[in-house]
């Protein structure tokens, strides 16, 4: 797609292209392409900027389903146990609101996405097909095979597509522009071609995604380096509960090119059992009631324990079988983990078991927003997706990042066109735009310190130290680490000039990164306490005094934490959930 | 140390009337696909190199290429299935090159724009009931990618300027027809306004498919004769001759 740029005798002038919209979208993966059509919906000009190429985002990898209480499978299922469910895996940090509408509201987005075209697997009856996933007391997940992903990705482009909503791809926002305390615009560099951009806009949503890239071992696709994070902070927006991060208990192991990649859930959903070398079923020791399908955090650690113990395979795995089930039913149900692992590590999964080990795959924490609305604490900035917090607290359940990108990318949309319509344009210094310009430009032509050199001390680091299990030691050891990094990083540029260079799209990505660890590490010293994905080797008990959220801040010299009340559950409410127990 | 030679396309239209190939020789390792090999080029050798990668799973089909003029996607080339004592790594030659590797595949979206949009019956009971027999047609389809490898390998797109949307698109058309719900027929608009016909049947599409979607069988024959049945059926015919004499009257 073209772009027209808006007035060409100030291009011919100028270093960047203006382009002016009411809602500027950062990032279209599904938040974001559910977020603009809901915003155009609402009768906003609509603008979608994307890092990569249209549906290619991260989204686009999500394989077992969408977590929402149809009850077509099991008829008692209801929101109020979505609701609960979600609740207790967060381990009671959660914001009740937020988990209160997703659980409320996933059936009608669903729905939604059905009549927009997406073809779900069906129950005899006709209904859309759940299926079973870790932690959820009901088979929830709607799903299209184990490629459900990819079916709301293509489903939404589509609806995009036929829409009048203006989309640049391959455009890398730099930074979010102010006036005064208001967001009101971004500087991108259209990455496919060198040029400068100046949007302006009454609201920003940011819809970037996960961090995952700043680990070595991730089911994260190339785009997830914490973008979004990085803007908002800068802009002044809060994060919260960013020490939580989820590890995956299944991830491939081998061959070196794809370890990390995601093995989904939906092979332990559909009966696959996870054996260690001696060929015990070990999840009955860990979790004799739930097994396989106890809560992501419980099975990772449990799958650690046992290659830590030395009872792992030969790539430094465990194995995970599902060859019980017999070939034509595997072929159906998880036809792309068939054909993954025999493209890439030439095995049969009808035949022969999977090795498989912890990956990181999503960041609870985010930035911190309103559940109606999206909004964040800095006027005119919206977040939604996985780049926001609040939802999954301390963990997530499988299914629910699907459940919150339509759920909270449609309030997003809804919620950042309203705020458009009570503003105008804002202003801001030209200058400013030209310094941020002047930045970028430094970065190239030139032999600083090579930004993958950094990167890739950054994601050992955080592999090595910021694991699985932490401990004091370690974490101080990391955050020395990403401190010297950070100093480092200001040294970083490439040779070549600005159109399509990788080397200087990962210098730009740095400091984002370098705010997400340096959050992660702040946070996970902080709270001395095991809760959810954060498990401390030296606390390994919950701590009630630490039913709590961290925020975390930019303040005059670095980063501030707070300790925060989470917010009170109305009675009604509380009655649904279980109790916690210490 | 056991190494791999690649000998990549470089080319800056911007700056440059004609391309090289640069060679570079990376560490060799177990299981190795072509994009491990690029990815240690552009972290360790040139990091100005233009590639197009993202989820390096075969998931979202952005690292298109020809591996040895094939057109292919670098995350799923094992290097050691690649006979020969060099890999030839260029971009797509159907596209417009914007720098090295990667292409300006842009005009896509500005087809898929044109397809009618998914159009279900009206006034139907909610929440839908549709079997599973009736997805299975329409999911084939909906396994494509949008890697446009299809679009690349075509020689309708390839040496003609025959305004034909190519492979990708009719995959599109089909999933749309097929989908058990939809009202629209857009085989008429395929073949009139799309350029089905100039397509020959070469399947040289199917073969190139990473997700092995039937394509010429499945989809391009399908709505070619569906095109043709619509246009020859003689009670159609007959009925749109008295609309138009209606129309002229």
């Amino acid at each position: 797609m073209s772009e027209q740029p808006i007035e060409l005798d100030e291009i011919m002038n100028a270093q960047f292209i203006k382009h002016e919209t009411d809602v500027l979208i950062i990032g279209a993966g599904g938040a974001g392409m559910r977020a603009a059509i809901s915003a155009f919906d609402s009768g906003s000009s609509v603008t979608l900027l994307s890092k990569s190429l249209l549906g290619k985002a991260h989204t686009v990898m999500a394989e077992g389903g969408i977590a929402a209480a149809l009850a077509n499978v099991d008829s008692k299922d209801s929101w109020e146990t979505h609701f609960a469910d979600t609740m207790e895996e967060g381990v009671y940090i959660s914001n009740y609101r937020m988990a209160e509408l997703l659980a409320k509201e996933a059936p009608d987005r669903v729905r939604e996405l059905e009549e927009y075209g997406a073809l779900f697997d069906r129950t005899p009856e006709g209904t859309i097909m759940q299926r079973a996933f870790g932690a959820h007391t009901y088979r929830r997940l709607c799903h299209v095979g184990d490629r459900t992903g990819l079916e709301i990705i293509k489903t939404l482009e589509d609806q995009i597509l036929h829409r009048d909503i203006k989309f640049f791809d391959e455009m890398y926002v730099t930074k979010l522009l102010k006036d005064a305390n208001r967001v009101a615009g971004a500087v991108g560099l259209k990455l496919n071609t060198g040029e400068f951009y100046l949007f302006r806009s009454k609201a920003v949503i940011i819809a970037t995604g996960g961090c995952g890239r700043i680990y070595k071992v991730t089911s994260n696709s190339w785009e997830s380096t914490g973008d979004g994070l990085g803007l908002a902070y800068e802009a002044g927006a809060e994060l919260m509960d960013m020490e939580m991060i989820q590890f995956h208990p299944t991830g491939m192991v081998y061959p070196p090119g794809v370890k990390g990649l995601l093995v989904t859930e939906g092979v332990r959903g559909e009966g696959g059992i996870l054996l260690n070398s001696k060929g015990e079923r070990f999840m009955q020791q860990y979790s004799p009631k739930k097994m396989e399908l106890d809560a992501r955090d419980i099975v990772a650690r449990a799958n650690y324990a046992e290659i830590i113990a030395g009872r792992g395979t030969p790539h430094g795995g465990v194995y995970l079988d599902i060859t019980h089930k017999g070939s034509d039913f595997i072929k159906k149900k998880l036809p792309s983990m068939y054909k993954q692992f025999l493209d890439f590590a030439g095995v049969d999964i009808t035949k022969e078991k999977m090795e498989v080990a912890p990956t990181v795959h999503y960041q609870m924490g985010g930035i911190k927003v309103d559940p109606e609305t999206t909004a964040t604490n800095v006027p005119g900035l919206f977040a939604s997706g996985e780049v926001a917090s609040g939802l999954h607290g301390a963990n997530r359940l499988g299914g629910n990042s699907l459940a919150d990108i339509l759920v909270f990318g449609k309030r997003s949309g809804d919620g950042a066109s309203s705020f458009s319509k009570t503003v105008s344009l804002g202003n801001f210094a030209e200058s400013d735009v030209i310094k941020e310009i002047e930045r970028v430009k430094s970065l190239t032509n030139s032999n600083g310190t090579n930004p993958y050199d950094l990167s890739a001390s950054l994601e050992e680091n955080m592999s090595d130290n910021v694991g699985i299990i932490r401990n004091e030691e370690a974490l101080k050891k990391a955050l020395k680490v990403i401190l010297n990094l950070k100093e480092d990083s200001k040294k970083a540029s490439v040779q070549g000039g600005l159109k399509y260079n990788k080397g200087l799209l990962q210098a730009l990505e740095l400091p984002s990164m370098l705010t997400a660890s340096e959050a992660i590490v702040r946070g996970a010293l902080e709270r001395k306490e095991s809760r959810g994905a954060h498990a401390r080797s030296d606390f390994p008990k919950k701590n009630p005094d630490m039913r709590k959220n961290i925020i975390y801040k930019k303040g005059e010299d670095g980063m501030k934490l707070e300790w925060r009340d989470v917010p009170k559950i109305p009675d009604e409410l509380k009655k649904i959930i279980p109790q916690e127990v210490y | 140390m056991d190494t791999v030679k690649v000998s990549v396309f470089r080319r800056d239209p911007a700056v440059e009337k004609e391309g090289k190939y640069v060679d570079y020789e990376v560490p060799r390792e177990d299981g190795m696909v072509v994009l491990d090999a690029m990815k240690y080029i552009e972290r360790h050798l040139d990091p100005s190199m233009s590639l197009r990668w993202n989820c390096s799973a075969g998931k979202c089909g952005s690292c298109s290429a020809e591996i040895n003029h094939k057109p292919s996607l670098m995350c799923k080339t094992r290097v050691d299935s690649l006979k020969g004592d060099k890999i030839k790594v260029a971009p797509m030659a159907a596209f417009p090159l914007i720098k090295d590797l990667v292409t300006d595949v842009s005009e896509n979206w500005a087809l898929l724009k044109k397809i009618p949009k998914f159009t279900p019956k009206e006034g139907l009971e909610k929440p839908w009931r549709i079997s599973q027999v009736d997805i299975e047609r329409s999911k084939e389809f909906k396994k494509c990618i949008e890697c446009f490898l299809c679009q690349d390998v075509c020689h309708v797109i390839r040496d003609h300027s025959t305004g034909y949307f190519g492979p990708r698109h009719v995959v599109k058309a089909a999933s749309l027809d097929m989908h058990p719900l939809d009202t629209l027929n857009r085989s008429e608009f395929m073949n009139k306004d799309a350029g089905l016909g100039y397509c020959n049947i070469t399947k040289c599409c199917s073969e190139v498919c990473p997700e092995e979607i039937h394509i010429t069988d499945n989809a391009i024959i399908p709505e070619k004769e569906r095109a043709v049945n619509i246009s020859y059926d003689p009670i159609a015919m007959f009925l749109r001759s008295r609309k138009q004499r209606r129309v002229k009257a």
